[in-house]
């Protein structure tokens, strides 16, 4: 399948309509970032259709105020919300007509210096000005901060509830205390080098990252990746996909307090990142995908392997039997966490939370890239009751095609001695690349020039779903909060960036 | 009507590891950090790479030309490979998790100063200090801005297969009652004041591990807008775990380090 990648600028004022129209003939807003102008920034809309990926961007105009200013499209599509504050937190660009322009990525302070990305000047530093207090109580409401060192092992990130007691009306999320200024890392890096970068956005998904950052300078080259390196992609993005999944059976099974479970997916999802560190020499596949191809590693995926993998196979699948017996473990989840379907298909959710909800666009059946397009189709899931158990259900089905896929590209891989990677030539101008994580679409825009990264824009899957949360939150208690974190199963790195 | 959990605890048998009691293919075998060949016989080799610049062989900084020789920080060493492919005469992978360190210093390879008796002083100042934790020891976790792979790596220690409760070792959501500091991420300033009032909380004696090249260096990330080079500039650190990510055997290799707690020499397997 061919598919359509294209850059387009619009005039500021003609943007959001040029927009809509994009949104109307079927494509959705799959991420917005700005990069730096004179003498406003660009601001640049991501529109994914079905066979398509294209760029919509327009310079924004200085206002009186003297900020840059772009018309908002929240109104045209809801899951601007988010980008639109990142953007404003980068880049200083306002969106007018955004619902609440408050600071997500980086509290900074207005008037404050911005990173700017895809500027020439060197970025600043800043102080965390330490919001106001934890609790707040107004009438019958109080609010409580859960967060950003929250209990047990977990990423940094704030909750702030506001709750009468039991009931959660209302929840903010506050990702921005682990932000490491991700865009200006980037930027000045030899393209070669910046998939190390793109491996460390979201480190539990590395090999999608790394993917998605490949393709797209490999479509900037011009290049064709060799057959054997396209099935080896595969073979690892599917075992990063289990052991992604695994980790949120495990958390699912921990909230329920089902301790032997817990254990049994803990010690699945490790005997699947020491298959990949025997085969790769870390468990998270770093250094296995390069732009061009891959770098095989100490050992090729082989039928041992494939014995070994459909062991554990059995196992998982045997003890997710366990779980669909458990009433004290379906209880919890059966229509906890519920995110309906139009919502779902309004905000374009991707993954296995957009797929619970029956919006199922996988980028490994709709825009397949490596062996994804020789290998057999991606069965898609049949569970969208929105709820914790649906995405629970989701990722189960996930598992059982993602063994096939591997099973099948290492019956396709036998034999295969390389090249395992072809030379990008110079890369110059504007690509597009996408993979699908194991948390949905990643997608990455680099803009290149004489083999320099000048900016890239990671789209990680959990900055586009975690705002979702809010909604799913308004019918569930205090206690429902771990199992609809846990189903959600995001990683905040990618969030906060 | 499948298998009651009670009894598929018991399907798998013993899945744990014995280390560090016993020796562990795994750790032993895991290709944690890069290691430089001083001998003799590669010394053209390094000439020859001093000459042409170390700069392209190491996109995070960590090979440094010092003392007319290469070093190698493991410090800052995110694992890439690069070096490693590029001249496999010179650097090649350490085959082991025991890869903590008690002083910054002794992450850059091959040492300066073999400074036996420093060594010896910090050795024995922090088993004065954790001499009062006894065998049973509570850990705070705090990412200060990791890239979540750490996180996976550092629950990993509660799985069957390293299992740290079998060595007193716990976890703990309360500061209060917690005696270790592990610390993942690159300390982003957002996080800076969150961790060290979680610090400020912890009863003394506390000891504060920085977890992962991220923690010890900012790794790849040093020197941004929204980075600190590191935990380590703004927190007083007793035990380093080199890593990106870290393995799970290299931080319970950190935790029984600060704690005295590697048996000098572990018997054969079982």
């Amino acid at each position: 399948m061919t598919m359509i990648t294209t850059g387009r600028r619009t005039d500021v004022g003609q943007w959001r309509s040029v927009v809509a129209d994009a949104l109307a003939d079927g494509a959705r807003l799959a991420g917005l970032y700005a990069t730096q102008a004179s003498p406003g920034p660009d601001v640049v809309a991501i529109l994914v259709g079905p066979d398509s990926a294209e760029t919509i961007g327009c310079r924004s105009e200085i206002g009186a105020d003297g900020a840059a200013h772009v018309p908002s499209l929240v109104p045209v599509a809801p899951a601007a919300f988010w980008y639109e504050r990142a953007v404003h937190d980068l880049s200083g660009v306002v969106a007018d007509g955004h619902p609440r322009l408050d600071p997500l990525l980086l509290p900074l302070p207005a008037g404050a210096p911005r990173p700017l990305p895809g500027g020439e000047q060197a970025s600043t530093g800043w102080e965390h000005p330490e919001p106001a207090g934890p609790v707040d109580v107004t009438g019958q409401v109080f609010s409580l901060s859960w967060g950003p060192v929250r209990s047990g092992v977990s990423e940094s990130i704030e909750f702030l509830l506001e709750t009468p007691g039991e009931d959660i009306p209302h929840l903010n999320i506050r990702p921005h205390f682990k932000h490491r200024g991700i865009a200006k890392q980037f930027e000045g890096r030899d393209v070669a080098d910046g998939v190390l970068v793109a491996e460390r956005v979201e480190g539990i998904a590395t090999v999608a990252h790394a993917l998605a950052y490949s393709h797209a300078i490999e479509l900037l080259g011009g290049v064709e990746v060799p057959q054997g390196a396209r099935l080896l992609r595969v073979v690892h993005a599917e075992l990063e996909r289990i052991a992604n999944h695994l980790d949120v059976t495990m958390k699912l099974a921990d909230a329920a307090g089902l301790s032997v479970a817990t254990a049994r997916f803990g010690a699945h999802k490790e005997a699947v990142l020491r298959r990949v560190s025997r085969r790769t020499g870390s468990r998270f596949a770093r250094g296995l995908v390069l732009p061009g191809g891959v770098r095989p590693g100490p050992e090729l995926p082989d039928h041992t392997m494939l014995a070994a993998l459909d062991r554990l196979h059995a196992s998982i699948r045997s003890d997710i039997a366990g779980l669909e017996s458990s009433p004290s473990f379906l209880d919890r989840l059966r229509t906890t966490g519920v995110l309906s379907a139009g919502r779902a298909a309004r905000f374009a959710a991707l993954g296995p939370i957009g797929r619970a909800s029956g919006v199922d666009d996988d980028a490994r059946r709709a825009r397949p890239t490596d062996g994804y397009a020789d290998l057999p189709p991606v069965e898609p899931p049949h569970f969208d009751a929105g709820d914790a158990l649906a995405r629970a259900r989701v990722r189960w089905h996930e598992i059982d095609t993602s063994v096939g896929l591997i099973r099948e590209a290492v019956a396709q891989l036998a034999g295969a001695s390389g090249p395992w990677a072809v030379r990008v030539p110079q890369t110059h101008g504007t690509g597009i690349g996408w993979a699908e994580g194991p948390h949905g679409e990643v997608l990455y825009v680099v803009h290149a020039k004489a083999n320099r990264i000048r900016r890239c824009f990671a789209r990680s899957p959990a900055l586009h779903n975690l705002v979702l949360l809010h909604d799913v939150i308004r019918t569930d208690i205090f206690t429902d909060l771990p199992f609809i974190e846990a189903s959600f199963g995001l990683s905040y790195a990618g969030v906060a960036m | 009507m499948p298998l009651p959990w009670a009894l598929r605890g018991l399907r798998d048998g013993v899945v744990t590891t014995d280390w560090p009691r016993r020796d562990d293919a795994y750790q032993a075998e895991f290709p944690a950090v890069v290691q430089v060949d001083h001998s003799a016989g590669t010394r053209p080799q390094r000439v020859r790479l001093l000459e042409t610049g170390l700069d392209h062989l190491c996109p995070s900084g960590a090979l440094l030309a010092t003392d007319d020789d290469i070093r190698l920080d493991r410090g800052r060493c995110i694992g890439c490979g690069r070096c490693v492919d590029a001249a496999p005469d010179v650097f090649s992978w350490a085959h082991s998790a025991s890869t903590a360190e008690l002083t910054r210093g002794r992450l850059v390879v091959p040492r300066l100063v073999e400074d036996e008796e420093t060594l010896a002083r910090i050795r024995a100042q922090l088993a004065a200090r954790v001499g009062r934790l006894g065998r049973s020891v509570h850990i705070r976790h705090v990412d200060a801005g990791s890239d979540g792979s750490e996180e996976w790596e550092v629950q990993a220690l509660l799985n069957p297969v390293y299992d740290v409760h079998r060595l007193g070792i716990f976890f703990t959501a309360s500061p209060k009652h917690a005696d270790i500091l592990l610390v993942t991420g690159v300390g982003t300033p957002g996080m800076s004041a969150p961790l060290l009032r979680t610090r400020e909380a912890m009863p003394e004696p506390v000891v504060v591990i920085a977890a992962g090249t991220d923690a010890i260096s900012g790794g790849l990330f040093a020197s941004g807008y929204s980075t600190r080079d590191g935990v380590g500039s703004f927190l007083e650190i007793d035990v380093w775990v080199p890593g990106s990510p870290p393995s799970p055997f290299s931080l319970l290799h950190g935790i029984l380090l600060a704690l005295g707690r590697i048996p000098a020499q572990t018997k054969g397997r079982r």
